[in-house]
């Protein structure tokens, strides 16, 4: 039951770009296209999971034993950085076509304070390696979800007429907060 | 690039989030009442200006493959620093920022002036350009703060602005949608078409 918790309160009850703000420079950055967010939703979905495990795990055995928890940000982030960076190369040499479709995206993630910031979340709320996997997968879903959705109607606001100042950033910024305020009708549902 | 010049460009011309547009997530997340959004502020100025002393003293010893990492390692140390101070003597303003604290660290604004500004630049240069985007980010951060709380809370800094009908109990009727986070979004939209307009006009 609590794991069918995690992952409806994840994916629309707490989205994490719509309702947490976080990991909103690729939310604006790579959302002109469908099959871009889609590439991007993949890889950050990859990225979250693995990342969210091993960091659980240095925690744990680390971290936790040698009572140095306040090296958890610094420790994270390195981890996170290596780890994009180990992804990309054992990607290119086993599986080629997906690093054709992933590839440009994933040195952007490694900057993209979702993967940290459900890293040290999965800390705080105690989660087990289990739960802790589950939950970095639904907050990816989620991601991945809004940054469709959201690439969805930003194509179609190339068709319209925008008033000159509007064009860009601030509609697009003005179309999340409409979409933001729709994520707001699931309060309440867990 | 003369020291005035230097000094103010990240107030206008080069500001961080309304110009550049880096830093969106603790610019949205954080802005919901004046104080968070200055203290956001304030605590990025500090790792800014320090970060990109570090940075400017080493950028001689750091070999150029690993730079990225090794700018990022000194980034997360200030982060601590200020994580750490920040839960002993301001334990409220600590709990209001919360999860956005440690993502300092991975705000694009810092690693982009430790990679484009302090590695190129002299200690002095480096500090007073961490200064000044560090306030100009610290100012957008605040105004955007202030409208949300005003509209949102019906004060400023705490302090009640009467711009709203009271029930009968006395309290405000607000728009409480302006500090939720669709008003994040809403009012940044906002703000940035207006600078828009006025830049180009």
């Amino acid at each position: 039951m609590i794991y069918i918790t995690i992952i409806i309160s994840s994916i629309f009850v707490n989205n994490i770009v719509l309702s947490q703000i976080i990991g909103i420079c690729p939310f604006m950055g790579v959302s002109k296209k469908i099959d871009t967010a889609v590439g991007m939703g993949g890889a950050v979905t990859f990225v979250l999971v693995l990342s969210t495990v091993v960091t659980f795990l240095v925690q744990k055995y680390a971290l936790d034993p040698f009572g140095i928890g306040y090296l958890q940000t610094i420790v994270f982030i390195l981890i996170i950085a290596s780890l994009v960076q180990l992804v990309e190369i054992v990607l290119k040499k086993v599986a080629p076509p997906l690093y054709q479709a992933l590839g440009v995206y994933l040195p952007l993630i490694s900057t993209n304070c979702a993967v940290l910031g459900i890293a040290i979340m999965t800390i705080q709320k105690e989660y087990t390696l289990l739960q802790g996997a589950v939950y970095a997968f639904s907050i990816a879903l989620g991601f991945a979800f809004a940054l469709v959705l959201f690439a969805g109607i930003r194509e179609q606001l190339d068709l319209v007429s925008i008033p000159k100042g509007m064009k860009g950033i601030p509609i697009a910024l003005i179309t999340a907060s409409i979409l933001a305020m729709a994520f707001m009708g699931f309060a309440g549902i867990v | 690039m003369n020291f005035k010049q230097n000094l103010t460009k990240g107030f206008f011309k080069e500001n961080a989030v309304f110009v550049l547009l880096l830093g969106l997530c603790p610019t949205l997340a954080v802005s919901n009442s004046a104080i968070n959004g200055l203290g956001m502020g304030l605590a990025t100025t500090f790792v800014l200006m320090s970060s990109n002393m570090a940075i400017s003293l080493v950028k001689n010893l750091i070999p150029d493959k690993v730079r990225i990492p090794s700018f990022i390692v000194i980034i997360a140390t200030f982060v601590t620093l200020v994580d750490l101070t920040m839960s002993a003597y301001l334990p409220s303003l600590h709990a209001a920022l919360g999860i956005y604290i440690p993502l300092i660290v991975v705000n694009c604004i810092i690693l982009a002036r430790a990679e484009a500004f302090a590695s190129k630049n002299t200690v002095f240069d480096s500090m007073i350009d961490g200064i000044s985007m560090g306030l100009g980010f610290a100012m957008a951060l605040t105004i955007l703060g202030t409208i949300r709380e005003l509209l949102g809370a019906g004060s400023i800094f705490g302090i009640n602005v009467p711009i709203y009908p009271v029930d009968e109990s006395g309290n405000p009727v607000t728009t409480l949608i302006f500090i939720l986070a669709p008003g994040a979004f809403m009012v940044l939209g906002y703000v940035i078409a207006i600078i828009n307009r006025i830049r180009k006009a």
